[in-house]
């Protein structure tokens, strides 16, 4: 049913680190290592090995560059998948019923035996979530791997969407957005985490933290000194002996070096 | 947006059709017998052969009899059931006409209503896309609904009205290219609201997710036919609207209103190219074009 639940007991979807992410790309493989063998049609690939290859992907890594008036260019790598939106328009438009919201945790799923290929949601997700696969001829999108995240036969570690599981960074979190108290919400509130394109009107349930100020080396940056002037202990008795031994003088290069600069 | 042939083509028939099936349910022109069959048959390839070809660009249209299930929120599937109703309706009344010889004037009423609600409900479909700013408009619906009687008009012989309707027609088009230009500035959604990493000049699309295409560039970012949207938004004009005219004024008889209205169906395929080519989707903004 394409009617939007009026709210759902549970708000159940990711928060993306955009300062902590490297831009690896490992959870795009994972999602499709994942999902192409498991909820609905595999996700395929077209001309894999030739000149022009293409293919279904549920979640993309866009890089993105912030130049700033001043100081140096900051690049931001943007994983974007679906943001399982409150309101979310795909599910309204679609004529057929095989989109729909799940009340009992609000992901967004596609049932791909009543899809019939329209494409509309596509047209009405602004964030390029959903993609028509080429060969099954249904939409494909995130399922928020929700045949891991209720999975009993999986470790507990693994009861989480693959892209989260996978991450080498640390920049994905998978929770309930919906209670204030889970983890993932604090981490949104102590770190403002936004909505995407919020003028839309979509509601997005993923929330995306900013990239924190990077630090810049300034006039008023203090200097870098060394911790340890004089050497103690078996450290000093080198120090003395390698000193002693011909051509110790020219060893020490380092204290010539040191008064040039100064 | 894809400029898709499979509806390209639906758009303009099923549009011409179900604008010649709204003039005969009022009784313009009131023809009984065989010549009501003509233009009901005529009527009918237009507004069915388009309803066909829109299903093409379906990935499975074996299942399309799904599309009726969910009219509460799907202003698809409410085309689906407006057109059948259309369809049925007219049918009946068509019937009456070319068998009977009567004009059951109740039911050719509804059946020019709902052939209205068709066009409406397609046109719908685009204006209700809010991630499409330049479909995203009040004139959007006004532009089909304008287009589809101008069409029915000229494919009825209303010679009167239809030069009314191309005046019309033409004043529409154009107040919906000047609007559509600006719209995708005015929708608010730029970069930096796409991504909520700053000033919209500070923050631009560095490296896209992959090297080769993907399903959402070609669906989504056309931009081949942009660079000639001028001389299209010309040719469709004149198609459309100047030459259909300029025929009228010079005189009646079947053939000029023959070639008056293959004239103005030309253009109206030209605008509905231009419609889908031209139209800018926000998420082309995530790959740093429009």
């Amino acid at each position: 049913m394409t009617q939007l639940p009026v709210r759902t007991d549970r708000k159940l979807g990711l928060v993306i680190d955009l300062d902590t992410c490297v831009g690896c790309h490992a959870c795009v493989i994972s999602c499709k290592g994942w999902n192409t063998e498991n909820y609905g049609a595999p996700l395929s690939d077209q001309d894999a090995y030739g000149a022009d290859p293409s293919g279904t992907f549920l979640n993309r890594v866009h890089s993105f560059e912030i130049r700033p008036d001043e100081g140096a260019a900051q690049l931001v790598h943007f994983p974007k998948s679906c943001l399982h939106c409150e309101d979310a328009p795909c599910v309204t438009v679609c004529p057929t019923g095989a989109s729909y919201k799940r009340r009992e945790d609000g992901i967004v799923l596609v049932n791909e035996d009543h899809c019939i290929g329209c494409g509309l949601c596509a047209w009405a997700c602004p964030y390029g979530a959903r993609e028509l696969d080429r060969a099954a001829g249904v939409m494909k999108k995130c399922t928020l791997c929700i045949d891991r995240i209720y999975n009993e036969n999986l470790l507990e570690q693994d009861r989480v969407p693959a892209c989260v599981r996978t991450c080498p960074a640390g920049a994905r979190h998978f929770g309930d957005l919906g209670d204030p108290d889970s983890a993932v919400s604090q981490l949104v509130a102590e770190r403002g985490g936004i909505d995407l394109m919020p003028e839309q009107g979509t509601r997005p349930v993923n929330k995306y933290l900013p990239p924190r100020p990077r630090d810049r080396i300034g006039a008023d940056s203090p200097a870098l000194t060394a911790v340890a002037e004089t050497a103690s202990g078996f450290l000093a008795w080198l120090d003395r002996t390698l000193d002693r031994l011909p051509g110790g003088g020219l060893a020490r290069m380092d204290a010539p070096a040191k008064e040039e600069n100064s | 947006m894809n400029p898709a042939p499979s509806v390209i083509i639906f758009t303009t028939l099923s549009g011409a059709g179900f604008g010649l099936l709204v003039w005969l349910g009022l009784g313009l022109p009131g023809v009984t017998g065989l010549t009501a069959f003509g233009f009901f048959a005529i009527a009918y390839l237009l507004a069915v052969g388009g309803l066909l070809a829109s299903t093409f660009h379906l990935g499975r249209p074996e299942r399309a009899i799904r599309a009726f299930t969910q009219w509460r929120t799907s202003w698809l599937s409410r085309e689906g059931w407006t057109s059948v109703i259309a369809l049925i309706l007219m049918a009946g009344y068509g019937a009456g006409l070319v068998f009977l010889g009567t004009r059951w004037t109740a039911l050719g009423l509804a059946g020019a209503a709902m052939s209205v609600a068709v066009v409406f409900t397609t046109s719908m479909i685009y204006a209700q896309l809010r991630t499409v700013p330049r479909w995203n408009m009040a004139l959007t619906p006004v532009m089909f609904l304008t287009l589809s009687l101008t069409g029915g008009a000229l494919l009825a012989g209303q010679m009167a009205a239809a030069k009314a309707l191309l005046l019309l027609s033409g004043i529409v088009q154009i107040a919906y290219w000047k609007l559509g230009d600006r719209a995708l500035a005015g929708s608010g959604t730029t970069l930096a609201t796409a991504t909520g990493l700053g000033a919209p000049r500070a923050v631009r699309a560095f490296e896209p997710p992959h090297t080769g295409t993907n399903y959402l560039l070609e669906e989504f970012v056309h931009v081949v036919g942009r660079r000639h949207a001028l001389k299209l938004r010309a040719i469709a004009l004149t198609l459309a609207v100047v030459l259909p005219l300029v025929l009228l004024m010079l005189g009646a008889g079947h053939l000029v209103a023959a070639l008056a209205a293959l004239c103005h169906l030309a253009g109206v395929a030209v605008s509905r190219w231009l419609f889908f080519a031209q139209a800018e989707h926000v998420v082309g903004f995530y790959y740093g074009k429009r």
